[in-house]
């Protein structure tokens, strides 16, 4: 089933290095995809979450080392979006930054990335974040269509030209949905819901079981809204046509077992459990972190929020990418000697109902944890109601190269709401990975 | 420490070509294709103009000409600002008819010289290409244009002239009459791309370029360039006649030919003497010396010289990068964005979001109605920040204060901002009705307080009034006439005084209107008259364009305040205000509104009151102003009376052909302003009584 096993760093290895903080963060709203190219691009999202985050730091934008940005739908008038964002920002033309892109993960790889310099002591401060605009997803011609267009521009004479002309199908015209092809796998040539489907039968979760996580999903984020958790993690945005965003429009605080049961599978019609209702939404929406080492802390007299523990990446096939948080997280834990009693709170993104319920499902399996993840004893049952407390993409919508940095940003929020020590964020990476990040409270 | 390499880079020197210094105001090079470049460098000075030594010394250099005998002559200028921002207009004060047009004969003659020669010449031009520069420009073959803040064009109407060293029938002849026409009737500008569409430039190229560019030129210039044939057709005769009948009528509106006759004597120039550039160049030194020496022309210079002079008050640096302005209603929304578009950093906090919103709306409207780029509305929107928790306060240099007229709510929110503040930084209030003196008591440090009063609408109006208290500190006053001037506008120091001085001169004639309103004279007669006068706008107008409440809100204060009568607001007009009938704002005021326009009635029908004369009204509206300026200037509320004329103007638009209201008020003689006073108070009450202000004017 699982071809991969996990590959172990000496402890020593990890433990070395100088200590890593997480001293502020802030996102935009998650604004839902209207079938539209939304008011944001990735680069807007990521100066208007930015712009907040740096007026309220106590150091000028210019002081950092280095920007990192996970982006991965980029558009073509943002290469590098990190570089744009950074100079957008008023950061100074002299910041160094770079994209990262992998899939899901990208938004947690820029932290993990700036953790892992500031950690050896290449940088001291670091800023690091996720947008993504999916609404901005481009259409494509067809191939066909692009070597139509190129057959006319090279006709020169009439004859040639008509010729060209008369090689046209209406077919052409119909665009390749950019986001469509980017959420489906090459390789197994599966889409991501699919890939849960898939899951689900595997692991057994029943299309009642998936309703009834997405259900609570949504009640948890409008909890938190209606209670203001999310208060001091969300600066509105403000487009330049005079709308103003507060929120995550994605909640639906009506969402009931009933109005689930009523839609129709999405992605393998018509026996499959996977629903739009049970998925994640096609969301737009950026997030940024700002990581220090303990000079930067004792120079701009910073106070730290969280340390940055551990970190890990895993792969596996990608038919069963939904798995990866199991492997990467199992990996920090078996590091660290620690249990599922030991982490206070779980963020694990929620790519769809029937994923979160299978690494669930997979920790409290004896036979999985002992071939897969070499345990002598199954990591045993999770408690639900530390996962996931505010809710997650279900409700909020899944800017895929930005989740990654959310649960993150959001996992010390709730810490400290909820004084908690230690807790875990880790998702699913679309093509077969996962990524988790062990986050201790200061 | 980091690095600005960019700058560095652009400051390497070595590798530019090096000029001498031939005569004072001009440097020159040969080069090794004969080739020779002139840049004028105008001494003592950081922008070029275009005064009688320039135009001598350019004189002498083409008499040596013959023996240096280069292949080319290129002429360029030295200054970063630009090419030639026009006339050296001081030397236009002194001279009268006769002395004016021999001075034009002798610059024509340099021009005419240096267009007759036989080698090509190209002028190379950056930035501000105006008037008298343009015409330098004019008199060389070919112009190549440099790429990036170019602006080319003919502003002289402004002063209440046209061109006269011979624009008038060059540009006519270069390019399409008409379009040259409006440029010089409207005074509007030419801007980068517009300059190569409208053939004011032969090429339009990057600063890198302008070397082969130049080249490219004089080889391309030995085939002599025709006149495109529609061109030669719009300047027929009968074309001619046409069009002139049309821009009369168009020039009627803006600039009644009663008090603006340059308008009407360039178009009977170019109607009459279109087709000859000898008559038209004779015609125009005779229409030019006239109009330079009228009354109009006199003080449209007047107010340009009082522009300049409000403008350099601050000599010190601002030191302001980053404004912080708490309030986002429309005054703090407006000064915002206004601030963010002139390159500043700007945090804009309030409690609610929306009006955060409208505002950033409102900037990303006006970026599109000034033709900024994509790039530059996606910067400045991106310099305007929406700050919902009030953290710019902490870095910022200047602070703002735009929140609703109530001394409690200001005064508890200073004591909350203060102590956030930065210990340099500024805090001002964009009060337009509280003493700023009310204010102080409370604040940790007065000294770095002060009143900076904008006027709405910000981007449309130059004038913002700076009312010390006595004891800020002349450090913080400087520093405040340096940001206004900074952001472009004009700062005028006024001294806390009720409606500072803008308001209190303004009030009494808005309420005047009112009076006149409920005597039963027709709103539209009561605006035309205004504009008669020579008012941007009629009061009534402006009324609905202010706000009903905030001029009942001034009037009120005024009255309270002053020991003068103020005219007595009607309930009606109270109750008006109430339903929230407001004027343009609500869609409602004494006029209807549509799209930010007045819907005009189809007839005005009450007109019973004809048999008041028109001058009685006028005086009844503009001599209450007149008044209230002569009780600011006794009290010394602003200092120097030119400035005052120059705030009213600015700020008001007062008949600006007028030179202002105490430049009026001297003209017109101030014994004949109190006897007409006096007879109006006996008619209409104790607040027409002349100030005793008058007697010592």
């Amino acid at each position: 089933m699982v071809q991969t096993t996990l590959h172990q760093h000496s402890e020593a290895q990890v433990l070395q290095g100088r200590p890593v903080y997480i001293i502020d963060g802030a996102r935009t709203p998650f604004i839902k995809a209207r079938g539209k190219p939304g008011p944001f691009t990735p680069v807007d999202l990521a100066v208007q979450c930015g712009r907040p985050l740096l007026l309220r730091q106590p150091f000028h934008p210019s002081d950092f080392d280095e920007v990192i940005l996970g982006c991965v739908s980029v558009i073509s008038d943002e290469m590098n979006p990190a570089r744009i964002a950074a100079l957008r920002l008023g950061m100074g033309d002299s910041m160094p930054a770079f994209t990262v892109q992998i899939n899901c993960g990208s938004g947690m790889q820029s932290i993990d990335t700036a953790y892992k310099y500031i950690r050896a002591g290449n940088a001291d401060l670091i800023l690091a974040g996720g947008a993504e605009a999916l609404s901005h997803a481009p259409l494509f011609f067809r191939r066909q269509a692009v070597e139509w267009f190129a057959s006319l521009n090279r006709a020169s004479s009439l004859a040639q030209k008509i010729k060209s002309l008369a090689a046209f199908k209406p077919g052409y015209l119909k665009p390749v949905i950019g986001l469509l092809r980017g959420l489906t796998d090459p390789v197994v040539e599966m889409n991501m819901g699919q890939t849960a489907e898939k899951l689900a039968y595997l692991f057994d979760i029943t299309r009642q079981q998936a309703d009834e996580y997405a259900v609570a999903s949504h009640s948890r984020l409008h909890r938190a809204q209606q209670e203001g958790f999310l208060q001091n993690e969300i600066e509105p945005a403000f487009s330049s046509c005079g709308q103003v965003f507060e929120h995550d429009d994605g909640v639906r605080p009506d969402s009931s077992l009933e109005k689930l049961a009523k839609l129709s599978p999405a992605f393998e019609p018509p026996h499959g459990k996977v629903t739009p209702g049970n998925s994640s939404q096609i969301t737009d929406g950026a997030s940024w972190v700002i990581l220090a080492s303990e000079d930067a802390v004792n120079r701009y007299k910073l106070e730290p929020r969280a340390i940055i523990k551990d970190s890990e990446w895993s792969a596996l096939s990608p038919s069963i990418m939904g798995l990866g948080p199991v492997l990467s997280s199992t990996a920090i834990m078996k590091r660290h000697q620690l249990t599922l009693d030991n982490i206070d709170l779980w963020e694990i993104n929620e790519a769809f109902a029937a994923q979160v319920l299978a690494c669930l499902k997979a920790w409290n399996d004896t036979d999985f944890c002992k071939s897969v993840l070499g345990l002598e004893q199954p990591m045993g049952e999770m408690d639900q109601s530390i996962l996931n407390v505010d809710g997650g993409a279900i409700g909020l919508g899944h800017p895929v190269g930005t989740s990654g940095n959310r649960i993150v940003l959001h996992l010390v929020n709730a810490m400290h709401r909820l004084d908690k020590k230690n807790g875990i964020a880790t998702e699913c990476i679309g093509g077969g990975q996962g990524g988790a990040m062990l986050i201790e409270k200061v | 420490m980091k690095v600005d390499v960019l700058e560095h880079v652009e400051n390497l020197n070595q590798y530019g070509p090096t000029y001498t210094s031939v005569k004072p105001n001009w440097l020159s090079r040969l080069d090794e294709r004969s080739i020779l470049w002139l840049q004028l460098d105008k001494q003592d000075s950081s922008a070029n103009t275009l005064s009688e030594d320039v135009l001598q010394e350019l004189s002498e250099i083409l008499d040596d000409i013959d023996n240096k005998s280069p292949t080319a002559l290129v002429i360029g200028s030295a200054k970063p600002k630009g090419f030639c921002a026009g006339a050296d207009i001081k030397s236009f004060k002194s001279h009268d008819e006769s002395e004016m047009a021999n001075m034009l004969h002798r610059g024509h003659a340099v021009l005419d010289r240096l267009a007759s020669l036989d080698v090509p010449t190209v002028a190379v031009i950056h930035g501000h290409c105006l008037g008298g520069g343009l015409e330098l420009a004019l008199a060389c073959q070919q112009r190549i244009g440099v790429k990036n803040g170019l602006e080319m064009g003919f502003p002289e109407i402004r002063l209440g002239v046209h061109p006269g060293l011979g624009g008038t029938y060059r540009l006519t002849r270069l390019i399409n009459p008409v379009t040259a026409m409006t440029m010089m009737l409207t005074g509007k500008s030419a801007y980068d791309r517009q300059t190569k569409s409208q053939g004011l430039v032969d090429d339009l190229v990057e600063s890198r370029h302008v070397e082969n560019a130049v080249c490219a030129a004089i080889e391309k210039g030995v085939r002599k360039r025709r006149r495109k044939f529609s061109n030669f057709m719009l300047n027929t005769l009968a074309v001619r006649k046409f069009a002139a009948k049309k821009m009369r009528a168009e020039s009627e509106k803006k600039a009644p030919s009663t008090y603006y006759p340059a308008p009407y004597a360039l178009i009977d120039l170019w109607e009459k003497f279109g087709s000859s550039t000898h008559k038209m160049q004779a015609a125009e030194i005779q229409s030019f010396a006239s109009l330079i020496t009228s009354e109009t022309a006199r003080n449209l210079v007047r107010i340009f010289f009082l522009h300049q002079s409000l403008k350099n008050q601050a000599k010190a640096r601002a030191d302001i990068q980053h404004v912080h302005i708490i309030g986002a209603g429309s005054m703090g929304g407006e000064i915002a964005g206004w601030c963010a578009m002139q390159g500043l950093k700007v945090t804009l906090s309030d409690q609610q979001a929306e009006p955060v919103a409208k505002a950033v709306n409102n900037t990303g409207q006006l970026c599109r109605d000034k033709h900024r780029t994509g790039a530059e509305t996606r910067d400045t929107l991106d310099r305007l920040i929406p700050d919902m928790r009030n953290d710019g306060l902490e870095n910022a240099d200047l602070i703002i204060e735009a929140v609703p007229e109530k001394i409690d709510i200001k005064k508890k929110l200073y004591q909350t901002i203060e102590p956030r503040m930065k210990a340099n930084a500024i805090l001002v209030t964009n009060t337009s009705s509280i003493l700023i003196e009310k204010l102080t008591d409370g604040l940790r440090n007065p000294a770095r307080f002060m009143g900076l009063h904008f006027f709405n609408p910000v981007s449309k109006m130059l004038m913002v009034e700076a009312i010390a208290h006595d004891n800020t500190s002349t450090d913080v006053v400087e520093r405040i006439l340096a940001f206004t001037r900074d952001i472009g506008k004009i700062p005028v120091q006024v001294a806390s005084y009720p409606g500072f001085l803008v308001n209190r001169a303004l009030t009494p004639y808005l309420l005047e209107a009112i009076v006149m309103l409920e005597e039963g004279i027709d709103k539209t007669r009561i605006d035309e008259i205004a504009k008669n006068f020579g008012m941007p706008m009629g009061p009534v107008e402006l009324i609905d364009q202010i706000g009903l409440d905030i001029c009942i809100h001034v009037a009120d204060m005024l009255a309270d305040l002053l020991d003068k009568p103020m005219a007595r607001i009607p309930d009606n007009v109270r109750k008006k205000a109430e339903n929230g009938e407001l004027g343009k704002k609500s869609g409602k005021g004494f006029y209807q509104w549509e799209n930010g326009k007045i819907k005009r009635d189809k007839k005005s029908t009450s007109k019973q009151e004809t048999n008041i004369p028109d001058d009685h009204l006028t005086d009844r509206l503009i001599l209450p102003m007149l008044d209230a300026c002569v009780e600011c200037h006794r009290l010394g509320i602003v200092k120097d009376p030119d400035h005052l004329d120059g705030a009213m103007i600015f700020a008001t638009g007062f008949a600006p052909f007028r030179g202002g209201p105490i430049h009026y008020a001297r003209t017109r003689g101030a014994n004949e302003i109190v006897t007409t006073l006096e007879k109006l108070s006996q008619q209409h009450g104790e607040r027409f009584k002349p100030d005793q202000g008058w007697q010592s004017l």
